[in-house]
């Protein structure tokens, strides 16, 4: 299969956004937007995992879920993608972390609580079915992962900007707080999917 | 058959190498940590509430072992859990004790006057600024809820255009105190039940002008206290809250008092008597109607 490597790069950033176009990891965007130093941490943490997990379970899904054969019995395993899927991720990013520690204090201290928080978070999982469900070859698989994270921390940095802003502006009673980033992040969203269509 | 088989095998091995690197990786890259944390960690209430300012409890444990926080710096955990880690550690809980917030007036709509009409934006801050707001009295609250919406806690409720801090919910964070253009609000210990709601130094004249519940400066309440329960600054009298071997005023300095005025009362009977003018001032309202 050809790769298109516009859609897979440009594409996870703009076009299909996780955030603002697929709507997948929408409890990150609206928890850790409030200020730019986390928005930036967090952002960084999703790169990093996303990353790793999509390398992962596109092996998992390559050469387990698609393909095994044990003592010659061969076996659709696909319904246990998401199971895998889960037990993989997680216990990959246990292991990150553990070796983060001990080798990277500082990076470890910058991802602080955000590496184990995203472990299972929907968008991580999001980004591995999709490319489970359109068959993609472990390296797009992982450029997938990468580029979607970039996405991610794009779309949670403008949002954590405009927040900030959000918050020393005059707004009326019936709209703070929650409300007014909700309307934000749909406007937001809005003006993503002007992107649509290029590719 | 087989399937079933085949998925809990694949799952089975996949867990087990999972768990072994992990485990083993956790031996392998141990990083040799304080087991002073760990202990802290383990008394701390788990909350990972962010209160004391930190990034959860882990991160306050570290810097409570580290010294840079006493343990009492947790907002949640009771004064037991806070001695159970002083003792652990075998440092002082820390001299400060639980505070909550107060706001020093009791000149609320009916009882102090409005010498214009403000309608400007409806917020505390704005209100200083424009000709020193709509009161009267220019050490008065405005009631414009700007400590209010600043409380993460809502502990604050504006009554008749009055401030009113509700101790039980307060948690003495000190969010409130700078946000008051007058600087009425005060954290005081939480046992100090008892307080002069009144901040205004001017003289007893010109307050009872502009409001019927100042603090006049008879010092009624002096005498009738013990040493060193009031202090005296010019005309004002208020409540030291540095508490000297005669501790704080109780209901009882209320009592035999007899303040004048009535602005030295306790938490309870104020918002008691703020409550009772909100529900006339409604059935007013209601009769007015009719």
């Amino acid at each position: 299969m050809e790769t298109n490597y516009l859609e897979l790069t440009i594409g996870a950033v703009l076009v299909y956004n996780f955030v603002l176009s697929r709507f997948l990891g929408i409890c990150p965007f609206l928890g850790v937007s409030k200020r730019l130093d986390t928005a930036l941490g967090m952002g960084g943490a999703v790169v990093f995992v996303m990353t790793i997990a999509s390398c992962a379970t596109a092996l998992i899904y390559r050469y387990v879920t698609t393909s095994v054969k044990i003592f010659g019995y061969a076996a659709d395993l696909g319904f246990l993608q998401i199971t895998l899927f889960i037990l993989v991720i997680a216990a990959l990013v246990q292991i990150v972390e553990v070796i983060l520690q001990k080798f990277s204090p500082p990076l470890y201290k910058a991802l602080g609580i955000y590496l184990p928080l995203i472990t299972t978070n929907c968008a991580v999982m999001g980004a591995a079915t999709i490319n489970a469900g359109i068959d993609r070859g472990v390296w797009p698989a992982t450029l997938f992962g990468m580029f979607s994270g970039v996405g991610f921390a794009l779309a949670l940095l403008i949002f954590s900007g405009l927040r900030e802003r959000l918050e020393l502006s005059q707004i009326p009673r019936p709209f703070q707080g929650m409300a007014i980033a909700l309307i934000t992040a749909g406007i937001l969203s809005m003006a993503f999917l002007g992107f649509s269509g290029i590719c | 058959m087989n399937t079933i088989l085949i998925a809990a095998l694949v799952c089975g091995v996949i867990a087990l190498v999972s768990g072994l690197v992990i485990g083993v990786a956790s031996k392998l890259f141990a990083v040799p940590s304080d087991p002073r944390v760990d202990l802290v960690i383990g008394l701390l209430p788990g909350a990972n509430c962010g209160g004391c300012g930190k990034a959860g409890c882990a991160d306050f444990a570290k810097s409570v072992v580290a010294g840079e926080n006493p343990p009492n710096k947790c907002p949640v955990s009771s004064a037991e859990q806070i001695s159970a880690i002083a003792h652990a550690l075998g440092i002082e809980a820390g001299s400060s004790f639980k505070q909550v917030a107060v706001v020093l007036c009791g000149g609320d709509l009916n009882q102090a006057r409005q010498h214009t009409l403000y309608n400007g934006v409806y917020d505390c801050v704005s209100a200083a600024m424009v000709a020193g707001g709509p009161k009267s009295c220019s050490y008065g609250c405005f009631g414009m809820g700007s400590c209010a919406r600043s409380c993460p806690f809502g502990a604050i409720e504006i009554i008749n255009n009055l401030a009113v801090v509700h101790p039980e919910v307060c948690v003495g964070c000190g969010t409130c105190v700078a946000t008051c253009p007058r600087h009425l609000i005060k954290l005081v210990p939480a046992e100090a039940k008892v307080h002069i709601f009144c901040s205004s130094p001017l003289k007893g004249p010109e307050k009872k002008k502009v409001c019927s519940v100042p603090c006049l400066g008879c010092r009624k309440c002096v005498k009738a206290g013990a040493e060193g329960q009031f202090t005296v600054e010019g005309v004002k009298v208020s409540v030291n809250y540095d508490t000297g071997e005669n501790g704080l005023p109780g209901e009882d300095v209320v009592a035999a008092a007899g303040c004048p005025t009535g602005c030295l009362m306790t938490v309870a009977k104020h918002l008691e008597t703020e409550y009772a003018e909100l529900a006339e001032a409604k059935k007013e309202t209601e009769n007015g109607r009719k």
